[in-house]
Parts: structure tokens; C-alpha cells; sequence
């Protein structure tokens, strides 16, 4: 694959930090943590975060079916009409948000998504979850934790630990709408603009 | 004070200069020399004989925050005016001897440019009983131009009584022709733009009906007709059908009219409101070929000032009209002279002798001391003549400031528009009432 | 997409798709038990309305207020504009109060036009004179979506009545071209407008001959003054001509829907049984308003100046 990505700046490689195979033996591993840290999954949903969100909670429901025989139930949550940065990011298009069967209230909710960052995207989550009900715990999974904080949030199931420079983008792949699987990590000159599944 | 004005186009053509003494031309040719004279070098400037506007709104009495007569003659003689026509609609309307004396004593103590009132044809321009229109004939203003421009003389026997009447002292009835029921909450030219842009269409036939009907009645009552603000390619067709039958029909065409068209409606911006509406492209090609073939005789300017809160709200809400007199010689210049379908003697026709025959200000007596009609414009610029005259810089390019404008208001529809030509000086009975652009008051 | 909302015509295709996909998921939000959404916290949203038009202002005002934004009603009656302030003026008042937005209903058309160049908010057309009413045109091409279950891509709409003087006639000719239907107006000579050539529409006079292959006949007020006016002889003949009634209805293919963007004039040119037929969706509509104008506002307020949102 090609590892440098078209740029006006400097050329700096693209650093691929995991690689199909390792994206997916990481989504094995956080579908069976879940298993063990919900009792076997009973009561709880995943609400994918969109873009990539949406597809991990997918994939890790299918995983969770093959493990364990269990049907969770899976749904998803734009958060875009909640975020406190509309005014500095602009409108985005919106994507449908989908409770799953039987709703949220008196469930554990597991949050999906791609990248964990400033953890705003996580804090607007939480104000639509409660515009949608009242579930009776919330989690948060994540395939890369790169740091950078700005709230005091943190995750219950990380895939990937990966110290970044702030101007860094870290960017999870994946096939149903990147074409390939994977996670790289673009350096700062070569992200003209914010990519979907970054978090910010 | 005399001028010897140095090698100047006469009329576009030969190089000569003119010795201004006592208000008259009294030498001209080459290397004229003249001990005591002011020189004015104007080689690459053309003088035509002070240029005449039939159709000036001055405002005064009234709406002095828009215009006042001074103001409005020192914008006409930057425009290169020496003789202007003051429309009756202000406030009161001038439709007795009292307030046409008024305005020509406005225009005779500004002194910069001959101010001929003109009366209102019906009480308060309201279209029902004649004003006395003797009166004002034979008032110190001795008009003979009579209009309720801004209204339609639309009662057919109002009008037909209005033609046969000014006979008498060789008068002349200016029609604005628009037929009111058909333009009733009119806004802009009725056709495509109007349609798109849901505003209120003034369709042309308002304005050829009432035209065809009153060149019948010219025809019919033997009088002079003439019509003001010509705007359609129709209205031309009838006026050059009634010029062929040989009935006394003059016309007038507005600079506004030969350059812009309705697609500036677009921008809901009320300068471009003016009524009659700016039309299409169409009728300017019309309007620009029938004032070439002298089916039209004469530019008229329709200066309309308005204050800016008449201008700055909804184009509904805002009063038609648009400045002209510092403009109309530019305006001119580029849709006639550019376009190859007049030279300056065509320009001089009708923006000088023609309207001043038409206004009857063309009588060869100079004015004297204790008045007398308003006389020696329109003239050929030659020996024994009235000094009326201005020096254009035909190279000369500007762009339009509303602000530096004279006028009192700022509607002007050019602003940052450049154009072609400048007026550098003008001449009133040998004073220099502009000099190098600039006005001398 | 344009800084302001001004005409139907100043949409792409992609922004009237983006505005329509958009207020399909502000629709849930009408569903929920929390009908509020967070978005526009903090933004000043101005009703400045020159008509009265209970139906939009509070359409207006439901969409702006699901979307947290602060709400002032500035009516013409009764408010400093019924003492002779002038639009400039009043625009001015407003740039100086902070006004995010302002929705301008006015009787003059280009209101809304003037008003841009004179305050720095996004300007909101909600019907000027007879010029446009972009939002009413985007309602109507949501609920025909919703209606027909498909994009509009070669529908065949009629719409029918005083085309002349509608604002919701300009706004939805151009909208539907844009969208890709295929628009005949019918309605008499008289209440056509001049010069419509470049008009994206077929023109008819006769009803009945129309709608034989409709997927939508939209039918507009026709005022009782026109008739004072000579545009058509009596309420009757009109009503008569070019009144939807249930003979009519039958004339048109079972699917295709009626539209009335109200208010109606019942028996004049919609007879009661239609308006209220399960073929009418003109409580629709009035629900598709709030969620279009979410959408209208959502997506003027958080693009940037040059008319850049990241979607």
C-alpha cells in the first residue's frame, strides 16, 4: 500500500501503525473484553459513533455473535447537532441516528468509536444520549487512545495506546468505507483538512 | 471679464479659436490675439453651443433636502448646461404665474445656467381642469412649455383642450404618455425580469397607447405635441409614423434609456427605478437608432434627485427617478459616438439646437437688464453670437462618485461606472461658469 | 451554499438535496419525548415580520426554538416599524442587537435582498410580495418526497391557480427544475405573468387536459380581490375551470397526491372533499415546515461567512 499521502508541505511518511490483520485482531480482542466485563453482554448495546463508528459497532457485534452466540443489539448516535464546535467546523451532513430494539433506557450503553482525542466527541455524545433516554451505565470504546485530553474522559476498552503530536491526525481505516483496514498516523503538514473519522 | 478660447473643435471639426467679449462671440479664426482677454488653451477640446435640457426636476420649492435650484444648476453646468427646463412637480406644483416667477428668480439669482420654468397643464397636475396657462404664458417666466410630468394628462378631451389652447402663444404640451389604469402599482418594465422577479410590470403598451392617441390628436388639433421620456421601440414606430404624416410631434429620449436596460432590476436596488422603467436591450437599440434618424429628437435628462430615504428601503417604497445632468453628455457620448451613430454636430443638434427651438430659448436677443424671455441658446457658435457655449475633453475618462456629484441627492444609477468624456468649461453669455471641471461659484 | 436564503434559484442541486436530507433526520426530533437539540445555543434567530403569517412565523419560531436558539418576534404591528421606521432602519436596530439570523416576511419583493446589504446576519426569505417563498417550495419537495417515496427526478407536477401573484409558484418552479420534475402550470391567461419563455415550465389552461398524468397537482389561493379586478368574471366560472374537485380528483392516477400550501379557500379552488381527502397532504405540510426550516437554519448558522460548511 502506498504509505505517503499527496501534499503541498514537506513530504513526510505516513506511518502505518496497524495493519489489517492487527486492526482486526484488536476488534477480537475489545469484543471479548466486552463479553467479560458485561456478563456475557446481557443488557447492553453498542451505539456506533458515524462515520467509522457506526461500522465498528457492527463488526464487533458480529464478533460478539461468534463468540458467544449472543444477538446484541446495536444501534447509531450522530452527535453532530450536539457538538460545541459547530461554529468554528461548519455544518456537516447529518447521518441517522438509530436506537436499537428495545431502546437504551435501563441499558448498558458501550459507545464505539474510531479515535479518542480532546474527548469532545464523547461529551456531545452524552448530551444526545440523554435528549434519547436514560441508560443505566455508559461506556466508551475506542480502537486508538492518542491522547491530548481536554475533559476528563476515559475509556473502558482501548485497542491501541498511541502517543501523538497534537498536529498529528491519527486516522482509522476501514473497508466498508475506506476501502482497506487499517490505522495510520498522517504527520502535521499532510492533513489539509479535518478527516471524518478524526476526533477533535 | 473677455476669453480667448485657443484652438478649439468647433463641433468636432476645424481648430479655432473664439475671442468671448460683452456675452457674444465677436472673432473667431486662427491665431486670434487679444491683449486683455483670459486665454483659455483648449486644443484637444471640441465646443459645442451650451448644451439645453427640456427635462430637469429641480425640486424646489419644496423638497430643498433633494435638490434646490442652485444645486441643480451647478450640476447642470458641469454637465455642460447653459440653459435648463424646470419641471412644475414641486410643492406647491407650479401651475400659476406665482410659482414660475419664483423658480426663475431662483435660476436668475444663481446665475449659473438659464432657468425656464415649466407650468403644470392641470390644477395641481391632477388631471382635471386646466391651469391658467395664459397666465404663466404671459407671466415674467413667459412659459411656453407645459407639462404634468410625473402624470399623464390621460383624459383625452383634457388633452385635446391642452393642444389647442397653448396655440395661442405658441405653446407646447409635454406629454408624460402612461396610461394610468394600465400601470396601476407599476414597478418596472413588465416582461421577463418583472415576471421572475415579482414585481409589478408597467407594460410598454401604457406608454404607446397614450402615445398613438395623442399624435392623433396633434395631428387632429393642428398643435405641437411633444413627448417626454420616450422608452419603448413601439412608442419610436408611432412617432416616426406621426413625424411622416407631418404633424408638429417632437420627442425626447432619456441617457438613462439608451444605456441600461431592466436586467438591472436584479439587484432590487431602487436607483435603477425610474419611471418610464428602464426596458430591454430591444428598446435601447431602438431608442439608440431612432434619436440617430432624428425620429427622436432630442436628449432630455429627467435629473430626478431624490433624498436617500426615498432610495435606501424596498423598491416599492421608493421613488422612481434618477440623477442625470453631470452624466448625460458621458452617457451620450458612449451608446452615440462610440457606437458610430452620431457625431458631435449630431450631438449638438440634440442636446443643444434642437431643444432649445423645441423650449423656444433659441431667439437671437441677447437678455437684457430688465429681463424679457429667456433667448440665445441652441445657437451656431459663430460671429455676432451668444457666448454660450462648453468645452468637452472628448479622451478625457472618469469613473462616477455619487458623493462628489453637485447634486444635493447621490441616486445617481452610474456610480462606479467609467465613462467616456468630460465637460471641461462652460460658458454663459461669456462667463465662465465652469472652468477646468470645476464650477466658478 | 449562499450565505442567505433569498430565492428557490440560488440552490444547487446538492444543497437542495443536502437541505432535504437534513430536515429528514431533524424530523425525528419531532418524535422524541426531548424535542430539543442543543445546536444552536447561544444564536439570536429574528422573526422580523412585515405580513401577518401566523403559519410561518411559528413554523419559524418551533424550528429555531427545537434548535435552541434564542427567538425575538419583531412584528410590524404595534413595534417602532408602525410608527414609520424605515427598513434600514429597522436593519440597522437589529445588526445592533446581534442577530445571528433574521426570517423577513415582507409585502414588498427583494425585501430580504435589500435587507443584506445592510445587516451582517444570514437573511431568510419567507415570502416576499410575489416574488419567492423558498422555504414553502422546500416543504413542498419534501413532502412529495416523502409522498412518492423516490427523488423527484422526472415527477410531473402541476400547479395550478394565480401564478402570477404567487411566491410560492417562483419559488417551486425553480426548486422542481432544480430537483429534476417536470412542472406544467395551469391557470387562465390573466393570472399567468409576461414573458415566460425561459420559465423551466409547461404552461396549460385547461385543468382537465393536466392531470390525467400527475404525480402532484398543487393548488393555490386565489383571492376574491382578483376577481374585482377582472382577472376571471366570477368566483364561480373560476371555481368552475380550475377548481379541484372530486370529478377532477378522479381524472388524475390513483397514487397522485393534491398540495395546498394554504391558506385554502374551500369551494373556491379546492372543494372541501379533496381538501380533506387522504390524497390531500396539507397537514403534511404544515409538519414538513418545522423540520425544513431546521434544517435551513441549522445549515446557514454553522457555515462560515463564504458560504462553507465542511459538509
Amino acid at each position: 500500500m502506498d504509505t505517503r499521502v499527496p501534499e503541498t508541505g514537506v513530504q513526510r511518511p505516513v506511518r502505518k501503525i496497524l495493519d489489517a490483520p492487527a486492526l482486526s485482531r484488536v476488534i477480537d480482542r475489545i469484543a471479548h473484553q466486552i463479553l467479560e466485563k458485561t456478563d456475557g453482554g446481557t443488557n447492553t448495546v453498542l451505539l456506533g459513533i458515524p462515520t467509522r463508528g457506526t461500522f465498528l459497532a457492527r463488526r464487533l457485534a458480529s464478533r460478539i455473535k461468534a463468540f458467544s452466540g449472543l444477538a446484541i443489539g446495536t444501534g447509531v448516535l450522530d452527535i453532530t447537532l450536539y457538538r460545541d464546535d459547530l461554529r468554528m467546523r461548519g455544518a456537516r451532513a447529518l447521518e441517522p441516528t438509530e436506537m436499537p430494539d428495545g431502546g437504551i433506557d435501563n441499558k448498558r450503553v458501550i459507545l464505539i468509536d474510531d479515535v479518542l482525542f480532546s474527548g469532545r466527541s464523547v461529551r456531545a455524545a452524552f448530551d444526545a444520549l440523554a435528549d434519547l433516554g436514560r441508560p443505566r451505565a455508559v461506556q466508551l470504546a475506542v480502537i486508538v487512545d492518542r491522547g491530548h485530553r481536554e475533559f476528563p474522559i476515559r475509556a473502558d476498552y482501548v485497542g491501541k495506546n498511541l502517543p501523538t503530536a497534537r498536529a498529528e491526525t491519527v486516522k482509522v481505516q476501514l473497508a466498508e468505507v475506506d476501502d482497506v483496514d487499517g490505522v495510520i498516523l498522517v504527520p502535521a503538514e499532510s492533513t489539509p483538512t479535518p478527516l471524518d473519522g478524526e476526533s477533535v | 471679464m473677455s476669453w480667448l478660447i485657443k484652438n478649439a473643435s468647433i463641433l468636432g471639426g476645424e481648430q479655432q479659436d473664439m475671442l468671448l467679449r460683452d456675452g457674444v462671440i465677436t472673432e473667431m479664426g486662427k491665431d486670434l490675439q487679444d491683449g486683455e482677454a483670459e486665454i483659455l488653451e483648449a486644443a484637444g477640446l471640441i465646443a459645442l453651443p451650451g448644451l439645453v435640457d427640456l427635462h430637469t426636476h429641480l425640486r424646489e420649492p419644496g423638497r430643498e433636502d433633494a435638490e434646490t435650484v442652485r444645486s441643480g444648476s451647478r450640476a447642470a453646468a458641469l454637465g455642460g448646461y447653459t440653459a435648463i427646463c424646470a419641471m412644475p412637480n414641486t410643492n406647491p406644483i407650479a401651475d400659476t404665474a406665482g410659482v414660475v416667477e419664483q423658480v426663475l428668480r431662483l435660476g436668475q439669482e444663481t446665475g449659473l445656467v438659464d432657468v425656464q420654468p415649466i407650468g403644470a397643464v392641470t390644477i395641481g397636475q391632477r388631471g382635471e381642469h386646466l391651469a391658467e396657462l395664459g397666465t404663466m404664458a404671459d407671466s415674467a417666466a413667459q412659459v411656453r412649455i407645459f407639462s404634468d410630468d410625473g402624470h399623464c394628462v390621460a383624459d383625452p378631451v383634457l388633452m385635446r383642450r391642452a393642444l389647442e389652447y397653448v396655440r395661442a402663444f405658441d405653446g407646447v404640451v409635454a406629454q408624460h404618455a402612461e396610461e394610468p389604469r394600465l400601470t396601476e402599482g407599476a414597478q418596472m418594465n413588465e416582461g421577463e425580469v418583472s415576471s421572475q422577479l415579482g414585481l409589478a410590470g408597467w407594460p410598454a403598451v401604457a406608454e404607446e397607447a397614450i402615445i398613438a392617441r395623442d399624435v392623433l390628436l396633434a395631428g387632429h388639433t393642428q398643435s405641437r405635441l411633444h413627448v417626454c421620456h420616450v422608452s419603448t421601440a413601439g412608442s419610436v414606430e408611432l412617432i416616426r409614423w406621426g413625424k411622416q404624416k407631418g404633424w408638429q410631434v417632437t420627442a425626447e429620449v432619456c441617457p438613462h434609456h439608451l444605456l441600461l436596460t431592466d436586467e438591472q432590476a436584479h439587484s432590487y436596488d431602487p436607483v435603477f427605478k425610474v419611471n418610464p422603467p428602464l426596458r430591454t436591450a430591444a428598446d435601447v437599440q431602438a431608442l439608440r437608432e431612432g434619436l440617430a434618424d432624428g425620429t427622436i429628437d432630442v436628449v432630455a435628462t429627467d435629473h430626478a434627485p431624490h433624498a436617500a430615504q426615498d432610495k435606501e428601503c424596498e423598491w416599492a417604497q421608493a421613488r422612481p427617478g434618477m440623477l442625470g445632468l453631470e452624466t448625460a453628455l458621458s452617457i451620450v457620448v458612449q451608446t452615440m459616438i462610440e457606437t458610430g451613430l452620431l457625431d458631435w454636430a449630431g450631438v449638438a443638434e440634440r442636446m443643444s439646437i434642437t431643444p432649445a427651438r423645441i423650449g423656444g430659448l433659441n431667439g437671437p436677443q441677447r437678455r437684457g437688464a430688465a429681463g424679457g424671455p429667456i433667448a440665445g441658446h441652441g445657437r451656431p457658435l459663430a460671429l455676432g453670437e451668444p457666448a454660450n457655449l462648453t468645452l468637452i475633453d472628448p479622451a478625457a475618462r472618469w469613473t462616477v462618485e455619487a458623493a462628489s456629484l453637485a447634486s444635493l441627492s447621490r441616486n445617481t444609477p452610474y456610480q462606479g461606472f467609467e465613462l467616456p468624456a468630460r465637460v471641461s468649461a462652460t460658458f454663459l453669455r461669456g462667463n465662465a461658469t465652469v472652468l477646468d471641471g470645476k464650477v466658478q461659484l | 451554499m449562499n450565505r442567505h436564503l433569498l430565492s428557490a434559484g440560488d440552490l444547487s442541486r446538492e444543497d437542495a438535496l443536502k437541505i432535504l436530507d437534513t430536515a429528514e433526520q431533524m424530523a425525528t426530533v419531532g418524535d422524541r419525548e426531548v424535542k430539543k437539540l442543543p445546536t444552536l445555543r447561544g444564536r439570536t434567530v429574528v422573526n422580523l415580520f412585515y405580513e401577518d403569517s401566523t403559519r410561518t412565523r411559528t413554523s419559524f419560531e418551533v424550528a429555531a426554538k427545537r434548535l435552541s436558539a434564542d427567538v425575538i418576534n419583531f412584528s410590524a404591528k404595534g413595534s417602532s416599524v408602525s410608527k414609520g421606521e424605515s427598513l434600514k432602519d429597522t436593519a440597522l436596530t437589529l445588526h445592533a442587537m446581534g442577530a445571528d439570523a433574521v426570517v423577513i416576511r415582507h409585502a414588498a419583493s427583494g425585501a430580504p435582498h435589500r435587507l443584506t446589504q445592510w445587516l451582517d446576519a444570514v437573511v431568510v426569505n419567507a415570502g416576499d410580495g410575489t416574488h419567492e417563498h423558498p422555504t414553502q417550495a422546500l416543504l413542498d419537495a419534501f413532502t412529495m418526497r416523502q409522498r412518492l417515496g423516490r427523488d423527484l427526478d422526472g415527477a410531473k407536477v402541476a400547479i395550478v391557480g394565480d401564478i402570477l401573484h404567487s411566491r410560492v409558484a417562483r419559488s417551486n418552479v425553480q426548486l422542481l427544475h432544480t430537483l429534476g420534475a417536470h412542472v406544467t402550470l395551469v391557470a387562465p391567461p390573466t393570472l399567468l405573468p409576461r414573458d415566460m419563455q425561459t420559465w423551466p415550465a409547461q404552461v396549460s389552461y385547461d385543468l382537465d387536459a393536466a392531470l390525467g398524468d400527475v404525480d402532484v397537482c398543487m393548488m393555490l389561493r386565489v383571492q376574491a380581490e382578483r376577481m374585482t379586478a377582472s382577472y376571471f368574471p366570477t368566483v364561480r366560472e373560476y371555481s368552475r375551470r380550475y377548481g379541484l374537485d372530486g370529478r377532477r380528483l378522479a381524472l388524475m392516477p390513483k397514487e397522485a397526491i393534491v398540495m395546498h400550501p394554504g391558506p385554502m379557500v374551500r369551494g373556491m379552488e379546492i372543494a372541501g372533499e379533496v381538501a380533506d381527502s387522504s390524497r390531500a397532504t396539507i397537514v403534511e405540510q404544515v409538519r414538513n415546515g418545522v423540520s425544513v426550516r431546521m434544517a435551513v437554519l441549522y445549515l446557514l448558522l454553522t457555515q462560515d461567512s463564504t458560504g462553507q460548511g465542511t459538509a
